[in-house]
Parts: C-alpha cells; structure tokens; sequence
C-alpha cells in the first residue's frame, strides 16, 4: 500500500487533473460558504449541535437504550454488532434468512468500514450500489474518494467510458443527462426485483426510535419501500436525543455538505409497513474505545457533511484514495487511527494544520488538534519511520543547548550549498534560501 | 515598555533581516528591546512531527532566556503559537505575542513613519490568521477584521491585493513541506500562481516559514516577485 505521500505525489503527476479535482471541490466549499453566511445565526447553529453532541456523548449509553426500546415497540429490529465482523455475519443472516442473492443498497459509509460488500460476495451475494457515485465507482472496483461525492475524482468522460463498458451506452457519449438515465434505467430494474434493501442511517432519534436517511437521489427510499427487507446500518454515534433537533442537524449537514438548504429527500423510518420488515443494525467497531479518550472523544460527533473534504487545501491537491481509508480527509485522518495505528499512521501527517477543517466544521470539531494529537500518539507508540526518531532527537538535542546551535548553525550556512542536491526533498521543486554571512545573532552581539 | 525580543531559529540563521527590521521597529515606537542570547528554537518543529515528548530541553532554554520578561515578542505567528500552546510555563505562555497582536493590542499603535510604494500580496499565515486570530476568517460567518492589514494601512503608498482565496493555506506546514514534498509545492504553486495573476511585486506575510517556502518556488520559477515579512515593510522608511 502507498503511503498518503507517494499516493498524492501520483496523483499530482496529472498537474490539470489535479487542478481541475483541487477547482471542483473548491466551487463546492464556495456554495458552503454562500449558503452559511446568509444566516446571522450560522455560528451559533454550530454551537448550538456541538452542544447536542456533546450532551449526547455523555450520555450515549442511556440515550442508546431509549432509542432501541422505542425502536422495538414501533416494530423494529434491533441489532448491536460489536465489530466490523459481527455487523457483516448479522446483515448476512438477515438477508440469508430471506433468501436474496442480490439487493439493492443506498449510500452508507459505515457499510464501506464494515467492506461489507466484499463480505457478501464472497458469501454468493451481490450488493448492488443504487447512488450514482457509488454505482460508478463499483462498476470500476474502486473505493468510494469522498464520503459525499463518492466519484468526484473522476471527469464525465470517464464515467461515459465506464458505461459504455458496463451499460452498453455509446461510446464517447459523455452527456451527463444522458449518461444519468441510462443509470436510472438500470437500476430501476434492481429496485422492483430486490427483496431486501439497505441503506445507512444519518440521524436516529431516541425520543421517537425514528431513524433518518438523508440523499439527495431518493434511491434510499427507491429501495427501502420496495423491499420487504430493510436493512439500516448505523454507528452508534448517529444519535440524536430529540426529533426537534433535526432542526439543527438537517440546516447544517446540507448547507456544509454541499451548499444545499436542504438534502432533496430527507425520510424518516419510524416503522416497517404492513408485511415489511425493518432492522437496525447499531455499530460500535471501535467507537467506544475513542470515546473513552478525551482527546479523540468529540470526533464522533461527526455528521459526516465532508466540509473538512472540500476545504482541505491537502485533499483537494491529493485526491481521496490517496488517504487509503474509506473515510479520507481531515476526519478521516482522524478517526482511521482508532482502528489501526500502524497502517494509518501517515494520515495524521497529511496536513499542514493550518486548521481550516475546524473552522469549517459544522459540529466543531478540532480536527487539526486531534491530528497533533495523533502525532505525538503514534510516535510515542514507536511508529516513526526509520531514522525520523534519531533525527528528532539530534534536532531536540542540537536546539536545546545555545552553544551547539550556534556551532551548528554557522557550519549549516557555511556549507548550506551541500544541500542542493535531488536528494534533498526541499530542493526538488524550490531554491534553498540564501544563507547570509552572518546569523542575528552574530549581528547583535556586534551592534 | 520593556520588550524580550524572540527570535525563532531559522530567521536568526537565514533570515535576519527580518529580526533586525523587528528590534528597529519595536525600538522606534518606544520599547526598551532586550534580546536574550542564548535562545535557539521553540521546540515546534519536533512537537508538530510527534515528539513533543522531546522538546523539553528547548522548553528549558526558552524558559532560561525569557523568564522574567512580561512581553516576549516574535515576528512569527507559528512559533508564538506553538509557545502559548504548548509551553509548560503558564507564565510565558501568557506573556508571549506576535509582533502584529502587540503592536495593535498593547501598543495600539495608529501611526507609523513608514513608506513602501509597492503593489503586494497578502498572504495568511494559518498559524498566525487562524490560530492566534490575526484576522477573521473565510470558514466563519463574522464580522472581518484583520490586525495585519490595520498596520499594512499605516504604511505610506502600498497598495495591499488579496488573492481570490483569500486564506487558503500556502503549504509549507513545517516537516509537511519535505515528507509531503509534492502536495506541499503544488499548494505554494497554487498560492503563487494567483498573487502573479494580481500583478503584485511583493508577497507579504507575518510568517517567514511560509514565506521562505514560496521564495523557494518562486526563485526555482525565475520570478521576480520578492517575499517580504510584514515588519520589514513596516520598517521601511
């Protein structure tokens, strides 16, 4: 696997790609923008759900338990799966029990996490993606780049070569309209014959046991109503106390997310319909243990709008799959190390901290400080790449004692032309600075 | 007003203009300037790659030197930042300030005998914009301000040109700028390529990492668009 540097530095290689990828995502953060400086009370929205989200963290367990009772009394199935494994065995059984060899799933990044499509092929079950961008890059056997706009790495001239592969659609024809029908018209054929359906889950309310699926296609109620089976995947942090806090969380996740005062549909599961059955499925994968650490507890306060995507000035120029998690970004780069330190442990790099993601962010949360944090975690857990420990420590020693630093530094300037070789990273693309003869400090001492 | 005069190590050593052009400024406008020296380095290029757990022997040496100052000023907003976080002593992290904060917070300065004609670009510093709130934002719905340009106003014939994002990120990042070398030079690029489409003759910021690393672009490019510090131009008479 490439690390999130030799990734992006691939990616880059396409410099008008890059440009046009950094442009896109930029025009979205613009529409966000727009859309969250019309109203006066923007900032104390953010505050307000970060408050929410805060309370409902302190209080996950009770409000957990309020939520599964009322849930079971409208008529649902409630599952709790402890791990990535257990959600896949549990999703399995219930499609099992039903008999399905295909079924139609709408957009739910936890099922991404769980790779929950790769478990059921291999159990003889074929997971049909119903929204665009999933579909897209499911046809390409790519992982979705961005946990909103799941195929925005690639140009409608990929996506018209991808169906005229897999949908038979003219070659060359790249007219998104028609590229998009061609879609509908295939799956619409998934919709009516599928017997199950599953689809994630954006908010679920303890105060009614509702549950609440936000898109922006529909396909997740395409899906839900037609099936007798519905299936919905959630993180245990998706909770919400009370329905009238949707007022808060559905202004935000759309303005953030993409510049939208609302998503198009925004349906409420409250209970299956005559003859339908409908199963929550509740993950913890690793939720409980972040929430257990004060540092990394407000991560999960996360709605998952991906502003923290589009504003990353580090994203934009290096493309989602270079994060080689399926939730990328700042918050991607966040969470991933909960999971797994050693594999994730370039993410937390991946920025320059220039905190733009926090500010961003709809629900506050400090995404550049929890990076820092995971610095310091994951070196101190002895995963810094070889030599980057002995050169920090020369460096700590060297800047901790005046005399040496100031030996150190006339010998850096004297002989400063050394470095200007390929094998300095900094010369590759940049001149190094000047050295001057003297340091201030050798100009002070003589003033 | 006595004033301990912080000099983060790369500008001692490769950028001292930029701390001569600090101590003749803070000593025009009325300050008895001390400048400790033994200080070396804040610790924040070891914190900011993970090891902040090796820092303390330049949180030691920066306690050593600046201990008994109740104004310690730097003309970096990174560094500054990095200490009023980070430092042990709760004492110095009250105590220190980016050169722009203290001249309009503490010193309220409203007029400067400066001059520079120039067009020039301004460019956030992150560190010092979002982290010590230097300006307002574009992330936020709030009222724009902005310390940096109040001062760039005193200045005589400047014009000051924003660039289309106005606080977009330059890339530098600290240890970023060579274990992200790619990402980091096609964000400087991006940053440069907008400031040229402003016809700006200089860039202007209140960090000289960031500014360092986009001289090295622009130099590699044969620009002849110069960097400059903002106390440099404030300086400038």
């Amino acid at each position: 696997m490439l690390s999130h540097a030799e990734a992006s530095e691939n990616f880059i290689a396409d410099a008008d790609r890059t440009d046009w990828h950094d442009e896109t995502l930029w025009f979205v953060r613009e529409k966000r923008d727009k859309v969250s400086k019309v109203l006066s009370e923007w900032e104390a929205l953010r505050e307000h759900a970060s408050q929410i989200k805060d309370h409902t963290l302190a209080n996950l367990g009770e409000y957990l338990q309020a939520f599964e009772a009322k849930a079971q009394a409208n008529g649902i199935t409630v599952h709790w799966a402890a791990d990535a494994a257990e959600h896949n065995a549990i999703v399995h059984d219930i499609i099992a029990a039903q008999g399905s060899k295909i079924l139609v799933k709408s957009k739910s990044m936890l099922t991404e996490e769980c790779h929950l499509n790769d478990y059921l092929a291999s159990k003889g079950i074929e997971v049909v993606d119903t929204d665009l961008g999933e579909r897209i890059v499911q046809f390409r056997n790519e992982a979705p780049s961005h946990i909103v706009l799941p195929a925005i790495h690639l140009k409608k001239e990929d996506v018209g070569e991808t169906f005229h592969q897999f949908l038979g659609t003219p070659k060359g024809n790249k007219d998104p309209q028609f590229l998009t029908e061609a879609a509908r018209q295939h799956l619409r054929g998934h919709f009516l014959a599928s017997e199950v359906a599953i689809t994630g889950v954006n908010f679920a309310v303890a105060e009614t046991g509702e549950f609440v699926v936000c898109t922006n296609e529909g396909n997740a109620d395409m899906g839900a109503h037609l099936a007798k089976v519905h299936i919905a995947c959630m993180g245990i942090e998706k909770i919400i106390p009370k329905r009238a806090d949707l007022a808060s969380f559905l202004r935000l996740l759309a303005r953030s997310a993409t510049g939208q005062l609302i998503t198009t549909y925004t349906s409420h599961f409250h209970q299956p319909r005559e003859g339908q059955e409908i199963h929550i499925v509740l993950l913890d994968n690793g939720r409980t243990r972040q929430l257990a650490d004060p540092k990394y507890k407000n991560s999960l306060k996360c709605i998952r709008c991906a502003a923290c995507f589009n504003t990353c000035p580090v994203y934009r120029r290096s493309g989602g799959h270079s994060y080689h998690q399926p939730v990328a970004g700042p918050i991607g780069s966040i969470l991933a190390p909960n999971i797994d330190k050693k594999a994730n442990v370039d993410l937390p790099f991946a920025s320059t901290l220039c905190g733009s993601c926090t500010n961003v962010c709809p629900v506050k949360i400090n995404i550049h400080e929890q990076l820092w944090f995971w610095r310091q975690d994951l070196m101190e857990a002895g995963l810094a790449p070889v030599g980057k420990t002995i050169g920090m420590k020369l460096m700590a020693f060297v800047l901790s004692n005046p005399v040496i630093y100031r030996i150190g530094g006339s010998l850096l300037r004297r002989f400063a032309g050394i470095l200007n070789t390929r094998l300095n990273p900094w010369y590759k693309q940049r001149e190094m600075p000047v050295a001057p003869q003297e340091s201030f400090q050798e100009w002070y001492n003589k003033r | 007003m006595r004033v301990a005069l912080f000099v983060p190590c790369y500008i001692d050593q490769f950028y001292p203009q930029v701390a001569v052009a600090s101590l003749e400024l803070l000593e025009k406008l009325g300050c008895e300037v001390v400048v400790p020296t033994d200080q070396t380095c804040c610790g924040q290029p070891m914190a900011n790659s993970g090891f902040a757990s090796s820092t303390e022997g330049c949180d030691a040496n920066f306690s050593q030197n600046f201990e008994g100052f109740d104004y310690i000023v730097g003309p970096s907003g990174s560094c500054v930042l990095h200490v009023k976080e980070h430092h042990p002593s709760e004492k110095i992290r009250n105590s220190v300030y980016e050169i722009c904060e203290f001249l309009t917070d503490v010193l309220k300065v409203s007029s400067l005998n400066a001059h520079f004609p120039h067009r020039v670009g301004l460019h956030q510093s992150c560190h010092g914009q979002r982290g010590l709130q230097l300006s307002s934002m574009s992330e936020r719905n709030e009222k724009h301000f902005s310390k940096i340009e109040d001062l760039l106003a005193l200045v005589g014939g400047i014009e000051v040109v924003l660039p289309v994002r106005v606080d977009e990120c330059c890339g530098f990042g600290g240890t970023f700028c060579v274990t992200e070398e790619a990402v980091s030079v096609k964000m400087g690029q991006d940053r440069i390529k907008e400031h040229n489409a402003n016809a700006v003759s200089y860039i202007v910021g209140v960090d000289t990492s960031c500014l360092m690393h986009m001289e090295g672009i622009l130099r590699r490019q044969g620009s002849k668009v110069q960097v400059k510090h903002i106390v440099e131009i404030l300086n400038h008479a």
